[in-house]
This record gives C-alpha cells, sequence and structure tokens, in this order.
C-alpha cells in the first residue's frame, strides 16, 4: 500500500492535480462571479408580471396589493416577533416573506414592501393591468380609466390603452425634438453667448475695450440672443403641445390618479405580453441602458455617458502613457550606464506600481488640477477666472493621474521587450552604417512594439478598474454634458465626466433607492466588464498583428 | 593586367607567390595593435597588411583573437564598454581610429556578415534597402535597380525576385546568409568581413558562399575568420594564423598550408592542437 502510494506521489501525478485544481478553482472563481453579476444585472429588464394581492393587513382589514415579486426567502418567526410583527400564536420555525414591488411612489410612499406570505389570502395575474414607466418617481402600477386629451375625455377602458399607445408615440416625438433644441441648438447659442462674455472680459482686461470691439460683440450677442428667444418660443410650443393628454389611472381600493403623458417614458401590460413581446420590451430595454441618459438620480434610464467617460478616460490615458513610458524604457535600457543608479530607479519604478491608487488621486488633485490647472487658467483664461477652467478636476487630469499610475507598467513591459531583442540584430543594423538612434527608430523599437502593447493592455486593464483616484480629479455623479460634442474645439478635455466605477459605487451605495438601484449596480458592473474586455481585446488584436509582423523573437 | 605597384605586403618580399606579383595594393594596414578588455589583453601587438581584393582568411583555436581583430577593422569593439585600444588601424592611409572619423560612415565603407544570419524582420526588399535608406536614397528606381544588382551580387537573385516583399525570416538559414551579405553589399562597401559566415549552415549552403566569397573577391577586399581550416585553405588567398591573440604567422595561403616557417603554425595544421 505504502509502495503504491510513493509510487503514485513520485509519478507526479497529484502534483498535476495540484495544478489542474488551482486553474479549476480560478475560473470556477471568475465563472461564478460573471454569472451572479449577469443573472442579477440582466433579469432586471425582463418585464416580470405584477400581482394582484389580496391582503389581510396586521389590523385585519383586507387591501388589495398590486405588485412585483422581487425576493422570496424565509424567515424564523421568533425574529419577525422579535421586531414587533403579529403573528399566530400556533405558528412555530420559519415563514415565508416575500418582497414586494409595489411602486407608485408618489400615492403611497413606498416603493418596496415586505409582507407575510401567510398573510395573502388570493392572488391572480389580472391581464388589462399597465405599467407606466415614468420619468420621474419611478414606476406606477394600476388599472386605466379613462384618456383625456385637452381636458376632453376620449376613450375609455379598453379603447383608452389604444389611444394611451398613440399619445405615447405622439409624446416620444416632441420629446426627441424637445432634447436636438435644447442640447443642440440652444446648448450651442448658449456656449457662443458665454464665449463672447469671455472675449468681452479679456478685452476689458488687456484694455482693448476699444467702442467699436464692444459694440461688435454687442452686435453678435443680440443676434444669438434674438435666435435664442425665437428657439425658446418653439420650445414653450412644443412644451404645450407636450402637455396634450392625461391619463386616469385607478389603482389599489379604487382611487383615481391622473397622470400626463408628458411624464410617462412607456407603458406595457406585463401579464397580457407574449414571449415574443417580452423579448422585443427586453431588448428595448437594454438598448436604453446602454444608449440613454440617467434619470431619477442614477437610478434610472441607461447609462450612456458613464460608458462614455469610460472610454475616453482610457483611451486618452493610454495616449498619454504609451510614449511616455517606452520613451523612458528605452533612456533606462539602451543609453543609461547599467549600474547601481539603474537598478535602484528600476526599483523606484516597480514601487510606484504598488502605492495605493487614492495616493495618486491626492497627488494628481494637488499637482495636476491645482498646481498645474491653476497656473494654465492664469496665463491662458484669465478672462474666465475666478470660475476656473482647467485649475478644476476634468477628463484631462484624471487620463495624467492614470497614465501616472500605469506608467511602471508599461516601462517593466517596454524594458523587457527591448532586453529580448537578439544583440545579433542590432550589430546587423550597425555594421550597415546605422547609428544607435537609426538602429532604435528603424529596428529595435518597431520589434518591441508588440511588448509594448503588452505594457499597454496591462495598463487599460488597470486604469479601466480604477476609481478611488478618479473620485477626486474629474469624476462626477452626472456630468451636464459629453466631453465631445458639436461645439468648437470639440474634445473638452476640462469637463467632468462620468465613470462606469463610480457610477456603480454612487448607485449602488449613494442613492436613495437602494432597493430598486440594486439590479442596476449588477447591470452596470457586467458593462464595465464588458467595457474592460473590449478595450483589452483591442488592445490584444493590435498586438498580435505586430508579432505576426516581428515574429523573428519567437524563433 | 593590374599595373604594377610594388609595396611590401608585411610579408617579406621573398616570400610572396611569384603569380601574385603586383597585387600587392595595400587595403587596411594594422600597425602595433593592442586591445585589452578591462585589464584583459586580446590582443597583442598586431602587426598586418591587407592587400586589396584578396581573401584574407584568419584562422586559430578558439579564442585566440581573430574576431576580436576582425571587429576591429569596423569598430565593432566600441559597442563594448570595458573596451581599450593602442595603435593604429589604416584603411586607404588613413587611421580609423582617428578622433576625426564618423564611424556609422567607416561601417558603410567596412561591412559585415555575423556567424549566424542576422535578416532584420522586414521584406527581402527591405533588408537589402536598408543600408541604402539610411544614407538617405528614396527614390523607388534607384533602390529597385540597387536591390536587384546586390541581390544578383550575392546570388540569390533567381531564388528571390518572385517573393521579394515577403518577410526574409521565411527563407532557409543558407539563404538569410546570402541575403545578408546582398545586404552588405548593397551600400557599396570596399571591405567585407566575414566572421565564420558558414559555421551556421549545411554543406551545400557553404558551399554556395565559398563560391560566392571566390566571385565577390573581384570587387572587394574580404577578410574572413574561420574555424574550418579546409575552407581556409579553399577560399584564401592569404591566410593569417593567430593564437592566445598574437600574430604567428601571415603568409600566402598556399605557403602557409604546404611549408609554414613556424613551427606552432605547422603544429596547428596538422591538427596536434587547437
Amino acid at each position: 500500500m505504502t509502495i503504491t502510494f510513493r509510487y503514485w506521489a513520485n509519478s507526479g501525478a497529484p502534483w498535476i492535480w495540484l495544478t489542474a485544481a488551482a486553474v479549476a478553482a480560478s475560473l470556477t472563481m471568475v465563472l461564478g462571479l460573471l454569472l451572479l453579476i449577469a443573472i442579477n444585472g440582466l433579469g432586471h429588464f425582463w418585464p416580470s408580471p405584477v400581482w394582484e394581492l389580496q391582503y389581510r393587513a396586521p389590523d385585519g382589514e383586507l387591501q388589495q396589493l398590486l405588485g412585483q415579486i422581487r425576493e422570496k426567502e424565509q424567515v424564523s418567526v421568533e425574529h419577525l416577533r422579535d421586531a414587533g410583527e403579529t403573528i399566530a400564536e400556533n405558528v412555530e420555525g420559519t415563514v415565508e416573506r416575500y418582497l414586494l414591488k409595489t411602486a407608485n411612489r408618489d400615492t403611497s410612499g413606498l416603493d418596496f414592501r415586505w409582507i407575510l406570505a401567510d398573510d395573502i389570502e388570493a392572488r391572480s395575474l389580472p391581464q388589462p393591468l399597465v405599467v407606466l414607466e415614468r420619468l420621474e418617481w419611478g414606476d406606477f402600477y394600476g388599472f386605466i380609466q379613462s384618456l383625456q386629451r385637452n381636458g376632453k375625455q376620449v376613450a375609455q377602458g379598453e379603447a383608452a390603452w389604444q389611444e394611451l399607445q398613440q399619445g405615447l408615440e405622439y409624446v416620444e416625438k416632441l420629446r426627441a425634438r424637445i432634447r436636438r433644441l435644447e442640447k443642440g441648438e440652444i446648448g450651442s447659442i448658449n456656449y457662443r453667448i458665454e464665449r463672447l462674455r469671455l472675449q468681452k472680459r479679456k478685452l476689458e482686461l488687456e484694455g482693448e475695450d476699444t467702442p467699436e470691439a464692444l459694440a461688435k460683440i454687442g452686435q453678435q450677442r443680440k443676434t444669438l440672443q434674438a435666435k435664442f428667444s425665437g428657439l425658446h418660443q418653439n420650445l414653450d410650443e412644443l412644451y404645450r403641445k407636450l402637455r396634450r393628454d392625461t391619463v386616469t389611472m385607478t389603482v389599489m381600493g379604487g382611487r383615481k390618479v391622473d397622470i400626463p403623458l408628458a411624464g410617462i417614458v412607456r407603458a406595457y401590460q406585463p401579464n397580457a405580453m407574449q414571449l415574443t413581446d417580452k423579448l422585443a420590451f427586453y431588448l428595448a430595454k437594454l438598448w436604453e441602458f446602454v444608449s440613454a441618459d440617467p434619470r431619477e438620480a442614477n437610478t434610472e434610464g441607461g447609462i450612456f455617458p458613464a460608458i462614455f467617460g469610460t472610454v475616453m478616460m482610457v483611451l486618452l490615458m493610454s495616449v498619454l502613457v504609451t510614449p511616455f513610458g517606452v520613451v523612458a524604457a528605452v533612456y533606462l535600457r539602451e543609453y543609461a550606464k547599467q549600474g547601481p543608479l539603474t537598478r535602484l530607479i528600476r526599483i523606484a519604478v516597480n514601487n510606484l506600481a504598488g502605492v495605493p491608487s487614492i495616493v495618486y488621486g491626492v497627488f494628481g488633485l494637488g499637482f495636476f488640477v491645482y498646481f498645474l490647472g491653476g497656473s494654465i487658467d492664469r496665463l491662458f483664461f484669465p478672462e474666465a477666472l475666478p470660475a476656473p477652467t482647467f485649475g478644476t478636476p476634468g477628463l484631462l487630469w484624471a487620463s495624467l493621474t492614470l497614465a501616472l499610475l500605469t506608467v511602471p507598467v508599461v516601462i517593466v513591459a517596454t524594458e523587457e521587450g527591448l532586453s529580448r531583442i537578439p544583440a545579433s540584430i542590432r550589430e546587423g543594423s550597425l555594421a550597415l552604417g546605422a547609428t544607435r538612434a537609426e538602429t532604435l527608430w528603424r529596428t529595435v523599437l518597431p520589434m518591441a512594439s508588440p511588448a509594448m502593447m503588452t505594457g499597454v493592455i496591462l495598463a487599460v486593464a488597470r486604469a479601466a478598474g480604477e476609481v478611488a483616484p478618479l473620485m477626486l480629479v474629474g469624476v462626477v455623479k452626472l456630468a451636464p454634458a459629453l466631453p465631445v460634442d458639436g461645439n468648437a474645439p470639440f474634445i473638452h478635455l476640462d469637463r467632468k465626466f462620468m465613470h462606469l466605477g463610480f457610477h456603480i459605487y454612487d448607485v449602488g451605495f449613494q442613492s436613495p433607492n437602494v432597493e430598486a438601484a440594486r439590479p442596476l449596480v449588477f447591470a452596470t458592473a457586467l458593462l464595465l466588464v464588458v467595457v474592460i474586455v473590449l478595450l483589452n481585446l483591442a488592445a490584444i488584436a493590435i498586438r498580435n498583428r505586430l508579432r505576426e509582423r516581428y515574429r523573428s523573437l519567437e524563433q | 593586367m593590374e599595373n604594377i605597384r610594388r609595396i611590401d605586403a608585411g610579408i617579406p618580399e621573398d616570400r610572396v607567390r611569384a603569380d601574385d606579383a603586383g597585387a600587392q595594393d595595400i587595403c587596411l594596414e594594422v600597425s602595433d595593435l593592442n586591445l585589452y578588455y578591462g585589464e584583459a589583453q586580446a590582443l597583442d601587438n598586431i602587426n598586418l597588411r591587407i592587400p586589396r581584393r584578396r581573401v584574407s582568411a584568419f584562422i586559430g583555436p578558439s579564442g585566440c583573437g581573430k574576431s576580436t581583430l576582425l571587429r576591429c577593422f569596423n569598430r565593432m569593439n566600441d559597442l563594448v564598454d570595458s573596451v581599450r585600444i593602442e595603435g593604429s588601424i589604416r584603411l586607404d592611409g588613413e587611421n580609423i581610429y582617428a578622433p576625426a572619423v564618423q564611424v556609422a560612415r567607416l561601417r558603410q565603407r567596412v561591412g559585415m556578415v555575423f556567424q549566424k544570419p542576422n535578416p532584420f524582420p522586414k521584406s527581402i526588399y527591405e533588408n537589402v534597402a536598408y543600408g541604402l535608406r539610411l544614407q538617405g536614397i528614396k527614390s523607388r528606381r534607384t533602390l529597385d535597380e540597387v536591390v536587384e544588382k546586390a541581390l544578383r551580387g550575392a546570388a540569390l537573385w533567381d531564388e528571390v525576385k518572385s517573393r521579394l516583399h515577403q518577410n526574409a525570416l521565411g527563407m532557409s538559414g543558407g539563404q538569410q546568409q546570402r541575403l545578408v551579405i546582398a545586404r552588405a553589399i548593397a551600400v557599396e562597401p570596399e571591405v567585407l568581413l566575414l566572421d565564420e559566415p558558414a559555421s551556421a549552415l549545411d554543406p551545400i549552403s557553404t558551399l554556395k558562399i565559398e563560391e560566392l566569397i571566390d566571385e565577390l573577391k573581384e570587387k572587394y577586399t574580404i577578410v574572413i575568420v574561420t574555424h574550418n581550416m579546409q575552407q581556409a585553405a579553399r577560399v584564401s588567398d592569404y591566410t593569417a594564423f593567430m593564437y592566445m591573440g598574437r600574430m604567428i604567422e601571415h603568409d600566402s595561403t598556399n605557403k602557409i598550408f604546404t611549408n609554414p616557417s613556424e613551427k606552432m603554425t605547422e603544429d596547428y595544421i596538422t591538427g596536434r592542437y587547437g
């Protein structure tokens, strides 16, 4: 027996098992994490049924409740009794309770409530039940009573549902036009008026505010203002049209509530939907999630600005970190005399990678934002002071801070690549009459480019997941505008931006409505992972192309 | 027939073979060359004259300094940090170790081929054009012409003319070595240094390289380092035998291999050591 065990141990099989188990464990953890995020996040967009419950309230009164069952759990009776719930004497052990999303926050004051399964006397899935997704106050559950147009009732019951759909289409079109007008044209005019103000201030500061120049600015301003008031009239007109329809809904206990269509995003009857309808609805919701702006303190709507901000920041960071890291690595490896000093520098660089990222955030705020940004403002944008232009957290400073954070990775990877280039290749180039610089540019650097890309990949992976320093140097909960828009100079590096990582923190832990926000946290986390994977895949694709071109190293 | 210009070739008058009389136009002249790696002396008082448009071979046991000497001719040793060189090497009468010499310019005049083929990971065409591009030649026509000429010169044109723009690393070892020779002769050097050019190749590729050396000596002064004494005997006109950093004997190949004047040379050639 011992001999066979020793034979088995010596054969190396246990080692293989151990290593394989380590791989299996890490794979399980990664897949488990992704699965957890995906299930919790993606389920949120599915139109789940809304129940009508006959609920026996603690005071013995029978209530009608409308709601989605979000969670079921077993709780011990004792625990509930301690919490002050009244439970019949004969019940022991555990009871089931449901987390019910009752929506209608504006009428009932509560979005969610826990109820005991035993208190439910009857349940059904009424087909005509309508869910209204609203711009404010969250969802609304109820039954359609009638639809009013310009104060007059035009439809009732089933017909009103049809009428509501059409009314919503009309509203959606108007809303799109309003958005274009507000964000596009009026936004652009505001931007230009602000520029004129700054121009005037600049002239005053420089003492060149001659009457002609001021008159010219005043003239331009007047035209813009005329345009503005014209547009504003259009806008008022559109808003008036938007208020045309109102729907009257009945809720629990027969109460009637009037809801203007202007405040409704979409309406659907979850209990009456077929599978295909649900699928279409699901995809539409998913698309809204990745393409629309957030609403309701980020707990509803989409997260497009956060995706955009994250990608933009990572790209800018890559553009900044690559040349810097590569140049530093070239000096360290190619020109510096190898000795104790270079070793010390290398150790310092490697240790930089271990400094907590929040420290970089503090440094970024102190050095980049206040010192560099403040100096830039004083030198180039004195007309805007005391309002800061670059002297405030923004995209550029966030990218620079993260570039600083990731530069060790790029340096180490590039040095590694440079050291792997065979001496014979360098000698071959030098022997043809190339100087060291020419050899570097024409042969060594192209051959080391896959290694540089490896560094960039690692840098991207680290930067995209970083949140803490960003909170100090440029990320905000809600950015009024994207860093890229149609107003010259089109890319506004001074603007604050939104970030998926911070969004997760904000929605999950700073939001007033935690239960409603939780699925969004998972969905956002999933999206962040997807964005990082995509960024990495892009970098890996570039690296593989470079590798194919300079594959002599693999020989 | 070459016009006769009789110069002492570093070889006593009486040893110059009759049939080679008059070919003694000196290309490289080494005087009192000492080379140290840190404290260790690698070359000890070398004096040598290398005639133009002839093949000179350096033979000797491993570590005797023959490669080091070769790498002095295009100042490749400059790349080693701890190296120190005394004495002079004159190329066409000019000391290549003079302070005013531009090393890159010198290396264009003295080309070098290494032991292991080291093509760049670029296309065949770009490999050959590399030295020309360094000189700032951009005209497509000139480049095309020179590339073809160099590849023909290295007896490679017929094999690669249909795939000039493919990666050079896809070629066989022997082809790669001839490509490296083509790359070196594309910049029209005066001297071609070959550092054991065939040691990493199979016999057939070796034969091709040797044939090529024979053709190239019509235009270039060739200095070859080799481990293989048969190869030295086959390709060279002059042979220098080195031992422990010293030049033991330098003479016509015929003389060295049939009737060496030094006992050490004879022992080495007959395989008694080395």
